[in-house]
């Protein structure tokens, strides 16, 4: 039954990564990335790895590759410039595929990293969440914190080279609080007009 | 095989199909409610003509909009435009799985189980934004541009809201949440964490795209916003998933603050004892019922946000709360302040 739903899985996964490099409209492609993601996130989920799961889901798919559909859907792309380069780069684009396909069966090949090898782990009774967090704060701590301090100065640096002080256009909570209306209407009294033939009540 | 069939599939599709169908019903009648007491907010009676009291009315309009004709556009991407509502749906329903009703009433009691809620209500805004895409259609394309980058905004905003939730109650199972809340009425947690429980309520409405966070639709901008090539059954089908979505998140609000299923008359003297026998669902329903309603007492209060004002509210405002307010519910935490969080937290190395 694993088996057969493992298969199920990986043969979805393969296609959806297939179709995210061969689809020519960058939108589908998008969306089948989020398609691989969800597969590889059921697979995670069989091997007990229930908070890594869900959180590949929550930030992957709920908010990276929205962001990402986001900028895409933007995007005005002329498919036929992308393909001009294919034969040209292809011998090159082979070799670098051959390489690392050679060193992925090295690494992770059915030898070293077989059902024998890594058998799936027996379901702990306690929960996967709490051992990670255990892990996280206590033996990997410094890893952790040197990332995120990693991450932080990230947004900082991409914040500061699109940031342009000058060119903004942005309105001020404050000071459009502060406005009374005897700062943007001004009321003139005016003697009324006569009518022009002279007659009557003006 | 047959074994698996009887014992675990039957029963867990009947559930499925009891809750599906239940929470259909309840959509039908929350379009009732939203007509009449915005009706009556605004000095109107609302529908009364179908049916005693104009109670027939959501079966005549679901009605009406199963025998409309589905229009889709020529110039439209359309494997994508049919999938669109599927997707809007699909999160809707599949996130009322670990909702716990009762003590043990819950479908799928698993560990994880607010993490879970977070990451499949995520996933909701791709029904909005592929529909705006394969639309074709600038209005649309505009409404779900707004929606994206607004739902992954109050996203963060409501997922520090529930980190809050998380390090007070010690878990993520979403009953264990609830059992944690014991003791009456101020030790639910809108007590404790009334600040994160006003961000994540007000998130909330901005996630479902309700009013006054509407600027997905905003009729008065961009006609209807993602939806507006949609017609018959296919839009009612987002429709179907906005309501869901609010019921959703009125039954978390309800669950996570204001204590589940527990009685809110939990150690008062005479009163718990009378309303003993009351049972949970009553109670959880209650809530979410009044949440449900603030939802739409909003709505008729309160005048569209300016898209720019949406976004500052979110990053600027509720945002540094929920970080400011998660310091300080840690502290409160470890040093044992306040009788709400007793339960230990166990620090020992592996």
């Amino acid at each position: 039954m694993e088996k057969i739903l493992f298969y199920f899985f990986a043969g979805i996964l393969l296609f959806a990564a297939t179709m995210v490099i061969t689809v020519r409209n960058p939108v589908r492609a998008a969306l089948f990335l989020v398609l691989a993601f969800f597969t590889s996130a059921a697979i995670w989920l069989m091997l007990e790895a229930e908070f890594l799961a869900i959180s590949l889901v929550l930030v992957y798919v709920g908010a990276v590759l929205v962001l990402f559909l986001f900028v895409v859907m933007m995007l005005d792309i002329d498919t036929s410039a992308l393909k001009e380069g294919f034969t040209r780069y292809l011998p090159l684009g082979l070799l670098v595929a051959v390489l690392i396909v050679l060193e992925l069966i090295a690494v992770l090949g059915a030898a070293n990293f077989g059902l024998d090898q890594v058998p799936v782990p027996e379901g702990s009774d306690e929960s996967n969440t709490k051992t990670l967090g255990r892990l996280l704060y206590t033996v990997y701590v410094y890893p952790f914190e040197i990332a995120s301090v990693i991450l932080t100065v990230a947004i900082v640096a991409a914040i500061t080279l699109t940031l342009r002080p000058n060119k903004r256009k942005t309105q001020d909570p404050a000071e459009q609080v502060k406005v009374r209306s005897k700062d943007r209407v001004r009321l003139v009294k005016m003697a009324s007009e006569k009518r022009q033939d002279g007659k009557g009540k003006p | 095989m047959l074994d698996l069939l009887t014992q675990h599939l039957l029963p867990n599709i009947g559930k499925i199909l009891l809750i599906v169908a239940i929470l259909m019903l309840a959509v039908a009648y929350l379009t009732l409610a939203e007509r009449k007491v915005i009706g009556y907010i605004q000095m109107r009676i609302g529908p009364n003509r179908v049916g005693p009291r104009g109670l027939l009315q959501p079966i005549a309009d679901g009605l009406k909009l199963l025998l409309k004709e589905i229009i889709l556009p020529t110039r439209s991407n359309l494997y994508l435009f049919v999938l669109a509502p599927v997707l809007a749906i699909g999160p809707a329903l599949a996130a009322w799985a670990v909702i716990p009703f009762d003590a043990g009433m819950v479908l799928a009691d698993i560990n994880a189980g607010l993490l879970y809620v977070l990451a499949i209500t995520s996933m909701g805004v791709y029904g909005i934004v592929i529909a705006g895409w394969a639309s074709n259609s600038r209005y649309a394309f505009l409404g779900a541009m707004r929606s994206a980058a607004q739902v992954v905004s109050y996203e963060i905003a409501m997922g520090f809201a529930l980190v809050g939730v998380l390090i007070a109650a010690g878990s993520l199972n979403l009953s264990e949440i609830v059992m944690a809340q014991q003791g009456g009425i101020f030790y639910w947690y809108w007590l404790p964490l009334l600040p994160l429980f006003v961000v994540y309520f007000v998130s909330g409405v901005a996630e479902t795209n309700r009013a006054p966070f509407d600027i997905a639709e905003g009729e008065s901008e961009i006609v209807a916003g993602f939806h507006v090539e949609y017609s018959g059954m296919a839009f009612a089908i987002f429709f179907l998933a906005e309501y869901a979505d609010m019921i959703l998140i009125s039954i978390l609000a309800a669950t996570l603050f204001m204590g589940g299923w527990l009685s809110p008359f939990e150690g008062i003297p005479v009163l718990e004892p009378m309303f003993a026998w009351v049972p949970g669902l009553v109670w959880l329903l209650l809530k979410t019922s009044m949440f449900l309603f603030i939802y739409l007492w909003i709505r008729a209060t309160f005048p569209r946000y300016r898209y720019d004002q949406v976004m500052r509210l979110g990053w600027k405002v509720f945002i540094p709360v929920t970080l400011v307010w998660l310091v300080i519910i840690s502290t409160m935490q470890v040093f044992d302040i306040g009788p709400w969080f007793n339960n230990i937290v166990e620090v020992t190395s592996p």
